[in-house]
């Protein structure tokens, strides 16, 4: 009989949970999770990647929809769970929903600490736990104004590193004498302060917060001593609790967390805990690797070994803050019975100490260089004897036996058992093994197989290492991220040798650029065709092959295989006889479902493929084009009603959309091209989250661009300002051909323009005439072969196979 | 699959897929999809990718290999199987040229 699990939250370790139980006895349960939170399960720890746009959301996604689904696994997103009837064996959720249990876990992490000051709770003060907070965060330093954060410790100083990245003036206040005191000492958070302030970021130590003052929102600080700071974001980390009022409620025994024995289970024999929530042993526990070893041990037991248990050990910490390296570990607080070795290079902003007692290594910080962490931790864990190399000790690994090794050296060194990656828990063995038995030749390889590197990164020199060790020469990782595995070179080495030998087909890329594979693959053949349309506009003969689905079939496919149809809507504006058309094609063809995009047209979702060229004929019969809704092109065009109907419009914004739209669409770019116009400062269309957005004003037209609104939220910059309408089309029509010359295949705009600078763009745009002239009549030309409706050839007999079958064979043959 | 049992069908000319194309069989409820690769060989498999049941037939062909259209997979065209990391196989169907006829072999044994 399949017993019924229910999972109380879905964070990493719970997550992690799951894995290692549908790894071993898949069918042992029928499992419910309930969620709090409306996502997936993601890479918490991951979060200051994201704070700092190094990373995106979807690049933290530990299991996404599908593995739900794939599973057979419940996942209630949104669901607080408010009741457990542990007499009833159920639980309830805040939305009613009751679920029966024969295995209950609690795995409801932690709250944030919100220190009890006057003013903790006005807007603008956040805490840092969850993407919510990020994004709250990130939206906050669009202002590019004043941040403060609360705490020192590890959390704090991340969410100070992210900020500052994000172009915040940011200010850290800490209530101890030196920064991240729990995990450095003295001296190395010394050095962490001055790195942090050579930064730009302010760090204020002993500082302890008065109240945070402000009227309707943040204003600012004070602190005990008077000072005040001023602030309109204040970020406060300063400390998580397990969140165990649930499990109290319910009668459970609740000490900090929630007590478990040390194989997870509560007072409440069919009621586990995990995670941050728990407490074992009088600990609770925040880091990931002891989580991820308690998700260990919970799995084991409910597929019935009981010989699972949760044994803690000292986790390394580190600072995830590109360019700053921290490694502590242990115990390395003073004492009698202790020695320590210390290595300082003041010039090199390098600090190193061992703590050790009997000859065994029981700490170790390290600050600067921190390759030798590995080494270090397995001493400490093996309890090695260290007398036989103390002289040479402190230098780390390399010095150990003789002369100097190579770094590789000391990797190759370690034992198989060495841990590597601390946050899943991957020794060297496993990761060598992979390689040699997989055949893995790159870190994304290593990451897919064993998941060393996959979480905090940290260890990702020394797996490239490992590669280095275990491959030797074959390892060569590009100092230029290739354009995909057929290929050494990057794409702006590939742009640049298109042009420089006049290649001119696919083919011959393939061939004068030495590529690796006979015919390339879904990354490089799309980028290709891209790059050959844009620069020989007349000459080159589009490969529908090499494009996406989406851009050879004119439409957007769809999950089940069927297509979405926008047709163009200049600039928003529509009108009874085109709305009627698109009812009668709707009614005609049964199109199931019809949606107001937010681009300011009309999409109608689930048409057969086959029915495609005769939706297109009727839709157009009343005008219609192509909205290329599918393509690396132009999107659309948003408007606002501006001077034609607005009391506060300041310039014809629809006119000029119009204008842009009909000039510019039909022509492919590196990625897709979404643009608004406004007609004042309200900006109604939305312009300045666009790629190219215009804002009307009194005196002409401000330019924008370099906006995003989608996995990256970013403000537009300004490029400039032009007083005439034909002005503004030539400047834009200018910047999307330099775009479109020099953009990486798949990167917005924004990315490019982060690539190129702003002011190298606001040079060759808005200083430099012959240059803008020449951009626009380079993209003028290329239009003469790109505005070609796409549906009116196909519905002409264009492409025909692409919309039929083969055959269709009669019904005895299928059996 | 045993040969004796097995039911050829001829469904088209080689002419008829695009190079480093596809084009779609309906059999009853099944689609299943012809590739014609560079080296203008034809493979048969399942529409259906083994992740989340994309239509391979709308996907990038490369060498012998087929990427799916919804999220990227890599198949491979002769076995069926998914390429990389991932795990999982589509169904592959014994198909053959006769001059530039296309033979799609179905029948008791598939």
């Amino acid at each position: 009989m399949t017993q019924k699990l229910v999972i109380i939250g879905n964070g990493m370790a719970p997550g992690r949970m799951l894995e290692h139980l549908l790894e071993t006895a898949p069918d042992a349960y029928s499992i419910t999770i309930f969620n709090a939170e409306p996502r997936v399960n993601y890479d918490r720890i991951m979060l200051s990647p994201v704070l700092s746009g190094e990373k995106t959301f979807e690049e933290i996604i530990i299991h996404g929809d599908g593995w739900y689904i794939q599973n057979n696994i419940t996942l209630y997103k949104c669901h607080k769970i408010v009741a457990i009837d542990r007499a009833a064996k159920t639980v309830t959720s805040d939305h009613g929903v009751t679920e029966p249990y024969d295995k209950l876990v609690i795995a409801t992490g932690s709250n944030p600490f919100i220190i009890p000051v006057p003013g903790a709770n006005l807007p603008g003060v956040l805490s840092y736990r969850d993407l919510d907070d990020v994004q709250a965060m990130l939206l906050a330093a669009q202002a590019r104004s004043k941040a403060i954060v609360i705490g020192g410790g590890l959390l704090g100083l991340e969410a100070a590193a992210g900020l500052k990245e994000q172009g915040m003036d940011v200010t850290v206040i800490h209530v101890m004498p030196t920064l991240m005191e729990r995990q450095l000492d003295r001296s190395a958070g010394y050095l962490l302060q001055k790195q942090l302030e050579d930064r730009g970021i302010k760090v204020m130590t002993k500082a302890n917060t008065k109240q945070i003052i402000g009227e309707k929102r943040v204003e600012g600080v004070e602190l005990a001593d008077g000072t005040i700071i001023p602030a309109t974001l204040v970020v406060m980390a300063v400390g998580i609790r397990p969140n165990s009022a649930m499990a109290k409620d319910a009668g459970i025994a609740v000490n900090r967390g929630i007590v478990v024995t040390d194989f997870m289970q509560t007072s409440d024999p069919d009621i586990y805990a995990l995670g941050e929530c728990a407490e074992v042993g009088g600990q609770v526990y925040g880091l990931v690797a002891p989580l991820y070893d308690m998700a260990r041990v919970l799995a084991a037991r409910l597929t019935g070994d009981t010989g699972a248990v949760f044994k803690p050990v000292d986790t390394p910490t580190k600072l995830k803050v590109t360019g700053i390296n921290l490694f502590s570990l242990g115990d390395f607080a003073e004492g009698e019975d202790r020695q320590e070795i210390v290595l300082r290079d003041a010039a090199a902003g390098v600090y190193k100490r061992v703590v050790l007692r009997d000859n065994r290594i029981i700490g170790t910080v390290l600050y600067g260089e921190t390759a030798d962490g590995a080494w270090f931790n397995d001493l400490k864990k093996k309890q090695t004897d260290i007398t036989e190399m103390r002289d040479t000790l402190i230098f780390g690994q390399a010095y150990q036996g003789g002369s100097p090794l190579d770094p590789t050296a000391a990797v190759a060194a370690l034992p198989d058992d060495a841990e590597i990656c601390g946050c899943n828990g991957v020794c060297k063995g496993k990761i060598t093994g992979a390689i040699t038995a997989k055949g893995l030749m790159s870190l994304d390889g290593v990451r897919a197989h064993t998941k060393a590197s996959a979480s905090c990164g940290s260890c990702t020199g020394l797996v490239e290492q490992l590669l280095k060790v275990t491959l030797g020469d074959a390892y060569n990782p590009a100092a230029v991220m290739p354009m995909c595995g057929c290929t050494d070179l990057g794409h702006d080495d590939v742009r640049r040798l298109i042009k420089a030998k006049q290649l001119k087909t696919i083919a011959a890329v393939m061939q004068e650029l030495q590529w690796k594979t006979s015919c390339g693959c879904a990354k490089c053949r799309p980028a290709l065709n891209y790059y050959l349309v844009c620069d020989y506009p007349g000459d080159y003969a589009d490969d529908y092959q090499s494009r996406f689905i989406n851009e050879r079939a004119h439409a957007n496919i769809q999950k089940d295989g069927t297509y979405s149809v926008v047709p163009r809507m200049w600039g928003g504006m529509t009108t009874s006889g085109e709305l009627r058309a698109i009812a009668d094609v709707v009614d005609k063809f049964a199109i199931p479902a019809v949606k107001v995009t937010g681009g300011q047209r009309i999409d109608m979702l689930g048409i057969k493929k086959e029915d495609l060229p005769a939706v297109w004929a009727d839709l157009g019969k009343a005008g219609f084009v192509s909205g290329q809704a599918y393509a690396k092109g132009l999107r659309t065009v948003k408007t606002c009603v501006g001077t034609d109907w607005c009391r506060f419009g300041t310039q014809d914004s629809t006119g000029l959309g119009i204008r842009i739209e009909k000039f510019m669409w039909g022509s492919w770019t590196p990625a897709k091209v979404k643009m608004g116009v406004s007609g004042c400062p309200r900006n109604c269309s939305e312009a300045t989250c666009k790629d190219v957005g215009v804002i009307c004003v009194d005196s002409g037209y401000e330019i924008h661009f370099a906006g995003a609104a989608g996995l990256d939220i970013l403000g537009t910059q300004v490029l400039g300002m032009v007083k005439t309408e034909d002005e503004a089309l030539e400047h834009i029509v200018a910047l999307t051909q330099m775009y479109r010359e020099q953009g990486r295949y798949l990167d917005r705009i924004y990315k490019w323009a982060k690539r190129i600078g702003i002011a190298e763009i606001k040079r060759q745009i808005m200083d430099d005439a012959d240059k803008r002239k020449a951009y626009f009549e380079r993209f003028v030309f290329s239009q003469k072969f790109a505005q070609v409706d796409p549906w009116s050839e196909r519905v002409s007999g264009v492409d025909k196979h692409e919309f039929r079958p083969l055959a269709t064979l009669a019904l005895e043959a299928a059996e | 699959m045993n040969a004796m049992t097995k039911n050829w069908v001829a469904i088209g000319i080689l002419e008829d897929i695009p190079l480093r194309g596809a084009r779609c069989v309906k059999n009853g409820d099944m689609t299943i999809a012809i590739f014609r690769t560079a080296d203008n060989k034809v493979f048969a498999v399942e529409d259906k990718c083994p992740h989340k049941n994309g239509p391979l037939s709308q996907g990038i062909v490369h060498d012998g290999c087929v990427t799916c259209p919804l999220h990227n997979w890599v198949i491979s065209l002769e076995t069926g199987k998914a390429q990389g990391a991932d795990e999982g196989a589509t169904r592959t169907f014994p198909v053959r040229l006769e001059g530039n006829a296309i033979l799609l072999g179905l029948g008791s044994g598939a």
